[in-house]
């Protein structure tokens, strides 16, 4: 497999995993909480590495889950104190563990292989390198089976949580009553943000995840209301910008990450402005049409309300509308065979 | 000169990190304050991360290593963030955490894609340009600091110029808008204050972390006093102290980034008043709730005591 191929589909694996896994994130009002483990992430994967010395994605996972979950652990206690508001909490926690893990990074020896690069926007590209080898046999690329592995997980904990995710996602309380424990779910989705989140540190960094967590699922939820078609789509948004992001990059000579985070970015923008339903342009036209329809039915109760019609002219005094808009109310009546209008500019409702 | 309990040279770069941080500290804590307040405290960090972009354009349009020009740059990409933060959320269901969560992240990655291409490009000026992201106190020149120190000037001095406003709009929101205010338009001009805010802090603190400057120090002084004007003062007390703690230790060892010692030494102060203020604080309430319980314990006993002796 070709280098850039290899690339393209680490990219992808880590898109669809996020973005798999963003949509309850999303759905729940949590995308913030995924920023912030996405950043703390960063001192589990440092501390890990400097007691193990090694960069196993085992232990890596491990270490990092741990540190995910005590951020959401700290946020909930400190919320529970009662002394300060939820974002705010969030906005204590995560630069805190952030910055202690960007200071260890800096106490390391330069020669070290992690770095603060890394940290912004990972290091797809040196991803071909490496090679998973067991027992001496060459397995091929190793992000392969981390982020296959992990979609995997994530894929499996969707299908087999399913309905519990989807009840306590959208009836909390109702969730709660029927025997569910929404904390427990809580914590395990959390578990699962925070062990994709490291597995897809090396690809796109600290920092980029966020934007493969949020993006696409709010992309998708531009696009359509159906839970399952959400899960989809944002797993499909999510691997198609790294293919797109990819060249990107290489048309301009940058990260692929920031490429990939940029692609995600557009397609936000194209379904916010031409979104079928609740796209800008598909709103605006709504409204348009609504505005006519409201126009035309003002303008045929008031002639239906005068026996003997109401002539052309008069409209002008009634409504006081611009001349196009009241030739264009008219044109719409006349043209669904609701008003007639005789030679002499006389308006008549039709029965 | 000793300082701080250190005995230090003060030569002029010290003295031109000591005033930086001192300024944002200030500056960040007075504004941070009604961010806090006002439950939008993490809307400094969409802010902070969208100024990268403007950063990098406004360099590869002018090749400029200025750090005034490429702050301007990065401010300008930061109040671009805020409006594009409001119209996702004006004019679409997504809701406001997940804007916030958008914004920072496509922004922070178009600066990133932006900055890696202008790396590659192996432009001699580029050197300079991620000193923004974690913040290089040591970069601070005089020049920097007197820019600084107008930014700070203009912000502040509307902060207490505006003060009473500020303050009924913050806590009360329906009256002042029966009185005639308009707490939307103040919601524009908080959130463009705390662009100046990030402007000031990004050669220190750099964009990843400067929201924590603008949350911790208000969080801290909240635990300390119910009054608003005092816990103005003394987040830009603390923010201060924080500023000025996290860079002179960062321009004493080497190699630490700014940005990262400024935040621990804000977290450090949340801590303390988290746990220790009167009042508030969770060793308080946790004694005087023990006290409580003590004397219902006791007046249960006495109670007990009468009602036996009168039987």
């Amino acid at each position: 497999m070709s280098a850039p191929t290899i690339i393209m589909v680490t990219g992808a694996l880590v898109g669809a995993s996020c973005g798999l896994i963003g949509a309850f994130l999303v759905l729940r009002r949590l995308a913030l909480m995924g920023d912030a483990i996405s950043h703390s992430v960063l001192l589990g994967i440092v501390m890990v590495f400097a007691v193990t010395h090694s960069r196993s994605p085992l232990w890596m996972a491990i270490g990092a889950g741990a540190v995910g979950l005590l951020t959401v652990a700290l946020v909930g206690w400190i919320q529970r104190t009662n002394l300060v508001k939820e974002d705010a909490a969030i906005g204590l926690v995560f630069p805190f563990l952030f910055a202690i893990g960007v200071f260890m990074i800096s106490r390391f020896p330069t020669t070290v292989h992690i770095d603060v690069d890394a940290v912004l926007f990972g290091e797809i590209a040196y991803v071909p390198l490496y090679h998973l080898e067991l027992f001496g046999r060459d397995l091929g690329v190793q992000a392969f089976w981390t982020l296959g592995t992990m979609l995997v997980i994530d894929l499996i904990f969707v299908a087999f949580l399913y309905k519990e995710l989807k009840l306590s996602t959208f009836d909390a309380g109702f969730a709660a009553a029927i025997g569910m424990s929404p904390i427990v779910l809580h914590y395990m989705l959390m578990g699962a943000v925070s062990a994709t989140t490291v597995v897809a540190f090396d690809a796109v960094g600290a920092v980029l995840v966020v934007a493969m967590l949020v993006v696409p699922a709010a992309t998708a939820q531009l696009l359509t209301r159906r839970l399952p078609v959400v899960l989809v789509l944002s797993m499909t948004l999510g691997a198609s910008s790294a293919v797109i992001g990819y060249y990107l990059a290489r048309s301009i000579n940058g990260s692929v990450a920031g490429a990939m985070a940029t692609t995600l970015g557009l397609m936000f923008v194209f379904a916010y402005l031409f979104g079928p339903v609740q796209g800008m342009l598909a709103k605006l036209a709504r409204r348009h049409r609504q505005r006519q329809d409201f126009l035309r039915e003002l303008l045929i109760s008031h002639v239906a309300a005068k026996p003997g019609g109401v002539s052309v002219e008069s409209l002008d005094h009634d409504f006081g509308w611009a001349k196009s808009t009241t030739s264009r109310a008219i044109r719409d009546a006349r043209s669904q065979n609701r008003l007639a209008l005789d030679d002499n500019g006389m308006l008549t409702a039709q029965p | 000169m000793a300082f701080l309990g250190l005995d230090i040279t003060w030569d002029s770069t010290l003295r031109n990190v000591i005033l930086g941080s001192m300024i944002l500290g200030l500056t960040s804590g007075v504004l941070g304050s009604f961010a806090v307040l006002r439950r939008q405290s993490l809307i400094g960090d969409a802010l902070a991360h969208a100024a990268l972009p403007g950063i990098c354009l406004m360099f590869m349009f002018t090749s400029t290593r200025s750090s005034e020009l490429l702050l301007l740059g990065g401010a300008l990409s930061g109040l671009l963030g805020t409006i594009v933060l409001i119209a996702i959320t004006r004019w679409s269901l997504v809701k406001e955490e997940t804007a916030l969560g958008i914004v920072l992240s496509v922004f922070f990655g178009f600066g990133i894609l932006l900055l890696t291409r202008i790396q590659h490009s192996g432009d001699a000026g580029q050197s300079g340009l991620d000193r923004f992201i974690f913040g290089q106190a040591a970069t601070i020149l005089p020049r920097d600091v007197a820019v600084m120190g107008i930014v700070a000037t203009v912000a502040i001095g509307l902060v207490v110029m505006m003060f009473k406003e500020f303050k009924i709009i913050t806590f009360d929101p329906a009256y002042a808008a029966s009185i005639g205010m308009r707490p939307g338009l103040f919601g524009a001009v908080l959130a463009g204050l705390l662009v100046l805010a990030v402007m000031i802090g990004l050669q220190t603190v750099g964009v990843i972390l400067m929201v924590s400057l603008l949350i911790a120090p208000a969080v801290a002084a909240r635990q300390w006093t119910n009054s608003l004007s005092a816990m103005v003062i003394l987040a830009g007390v603390f923010g201060m102290v924080a500023g000025v703690a996290g860079s002179v230790t960062s321009s004493l060892v080497d190699r630490l980034p700014t940005g990262p010692m400024i935040v621990i030494a804000a977290s450090i102060i949340v801590i303390v008043s988290l746990l220790f203020a009167p009042n508030r604080g969770v060793l308080s309430t946790y004694r005087s709730r023990r006290l409580r319980a003590a004397r219902f314990k006791a007046e249960l006993a006495l109670a007990d005591h009468h009602g036996v002796s009168r039987s």
